[in-house]
């Protein structure tokens, strides 16, 4: 069961499409594990400006990229750096147990954007390429 | 065009038909007797199973006292496997990869307790092989259970074909009809089928009630231990009404079935046809042929099936899917996987299942939203722009 939250957030999601000319691109996921996201950013003065994203998957995967994108958006890089799964999913008023992988792929794809931002500047960073959260189910995941 | 409600998951469960509601209610409140008792609205109740199981018998062409009526298809399924697995003590089962989990767990339970499990594979139609099920049979068999129909590919085992097989080797036969039974003409002697279980919901009956046929002789270890209900083979108080409503239901179903079956049939290949005509990279799971009368389940690639079936309820439409996502667990369906399905394409199946309830204006309405739907998905999908002609 999906709250009223993820609900909304899966029929009417925020901030979907592509960036032209994005700053920082991030995708995470696998086809195979049944989800993939990527997220596009716009960086201006170290301020997300502008976010969004494309995904393949369920209905917690569509949500939680939406939210994801909603709570970074606007923000500085290292308030979106600091962003958990946990903070998406209490934003959504929880998900079921075998959703909050998708949470942590929400997590991961804005850190893998950030990442790329910051390897396409030069600019110095300690972001690990973001590990996948969906070992148990093929433990096969690429990370772009 | 205007939003309008279609029930299209009728492999899930059906909507009670309202005679055979209207012939359960008296068993709650009137004939509410229990059917064990002496005096008269007990023997009252007693009639009413006793008249329920006639008609049971004779939709199914066997005799009454082989009908056990149960709480449903896993329970059935679980009475045949485990019981006969009781009373050999050890052995070999043969099944398929693609049964339903109540026979899939229950086999891979009773391995676990050191029998022996043969899963038969599947073509890309969903049918097993009947040279492969000859060459599994062994010394030590003491099974063989495959199911009727798939609850997923809609796809019709050679019944009548393993039958005769498990016939010739002595080995007893057992069905999980829980798709078929209402839906295919059934005939337990003519397809020498030695046990045979259904569920009453799948055909217009109520939840929670079902039938487990058990071929005189063949006798399971009992599995629910108690009273004397169902000649001492399943203790409890029987569910009176459920029971009845069972009969009536099947009895109903059988009746028109020829007709039913064409027309639904019709309705299926319509939409079979505007899916695969109308939508770009879908693919039929399970043939043409052999195939239940309102089984559709498409592979959409590009999307997952979670989504798909979220937004279809958004329009209106209830629908199904193999996904990972809507099975609990991270791996997609089983038997889509036996098909030979890629994960990828396995996480984007839809399962559409009508019955005589649905209408043409049902059909024009779900190729009318689908299409739109998997187009608003696809455009979400960091995969589309991946498709072939795109390149």
């Amino acid at each position: 069961m999906y709250s009223d939250k993820v609900m909304d957030h899966f029929s009417n999601p925020r901030n979907v499409g592509e960036i032209e000319n994005a700053d920082g691109v991030g995708q995470v996921g696998n086809a195979k594990c049944g989800d993939i996201m990527r997220m596009y950013i716009k960086v201006d003065n170290d301020i997300i400006t502008d976010v969004k994203f494309k995904t393949f998957g369920c209905g917690a995967a569509v949500a939680t990229s939406s939210m994801a994108t909603e709570l970074i958006k606007g923000k500085p890089i290292s308030e979106a750096l600091k962003l958990t799964n946990k903070a998406v999913i209490e934003a959504l008023d929880g998900l079921p147990p075998v959703k909050v992988h998708c949470s942590v792929l929400a997590e991961e794809a804005i850190k893998a954007a950030i990442k790329d931002y910051y390897d396409k500047n030069g600019i110095a960073h300690d972001i690990e390429a973001p590990g996948c959260s969906c070992d148990s189910c093929c433990g096969s995941c690429e990370v772009h | 065009m205007e939003k309008r409600f279609v029930y299209a998951d009728n492999a899930a469960t059906t909507r009670v038909r309202p005679e055979v509601l209207a012939k359960m209610l008296p068993y709650f409140t009137e004939h509410y007797g229990n059917p064990s008792s002496l005096y008269s609205i007990g023997r009252d109740s007693a009639v009413a199973i006793m008249q329920a199981r006639k008609t049971v018998a004779d939709c199914l062409n066997c005799d009454p006292n082989e009908i056990i009526f149960t709480s449903g298809g896993s329970e059935s399924d679980n009475m045949a496997i485990f019981g006969m697995a009781k009373k050999r003590g050890r052995g070999h089962i043969i099944t398929t990869k693609i049964e339903h989990h109540a026979v899939l767990h229950t086999v891979q339970a009773l391995e676990k307790e050191g029998f022996e499990a043969t899963y038969l594979d599947v073509d890309s139609d969903g049918i097993i092989s009947l040279e492969q099920l000859e060459n599994s049979i062994r010394d030590d068999t003491i099974l063989i259970t495959i199911m009727y129909a798939n609850n997923e590919i809609g796809s019709i085992q050679p019944i009548s074909e393993i039958g005769a097989i498990a016939r010739r080797h002595k080995i007893p036969f057992h069905t999980d009809a829980v798709q078929a039974a209402g839906h295919l003409k059934i005939d337990v002697q003519a397809q020498n089928i030695d046990m045979l279980s259904l569920s009453a919901h799948k055909f217009g009956g109520p939840k929670g009630t079902g039938v487990l046929y058990v071929r005189r002789g063949i006798n399971p270890k009992n599995f629910i231990l108690g009273g004397a209900q169902e000649r001492g083979k399943r203790a409890g108080t029987e569910n009176v009404a459920g029971i009845v409503g069972t009969a009536c239901a099947l009895s109903m179903a059988l009746a028109q079935v020829d007709t039913v079956s064409a027309r639904v049939s019709a309705m299926r290949d319509r939409l079979i046809d505007g899916i695969l005509g109308k939508i770009p990279y879908t693919r039929l799971n399970g043939g043409r042929k052999n195939r239940l009368p309102g089984n559709v389940n498409v592979s959409v690639e590009y999307i997952e099936g979670e989504s798909l079936i979220l937004m279809l309820d958004l329009n209106g439409v209830c629908a199904s899917s193999g996904s990972a996502c809507t099975t609990g667990s991270l791996d997609p369906s089983h038997v889509l996987l036996a098909l030979g399905l890629s994960h990828e394409v396995a996480h984007g199946s839809l399962r559409l299942t009508i019955n005589d309830e649905n209408t043409d204006e049902d059909i024009d309405y779900i190729l009318q939203v689908l299409p739109q739907v998997v187009d608003k998905l696809r455009a979400m999908s960091p995969v589309w722009e991946n498709r072939p002609d795109n390149r």
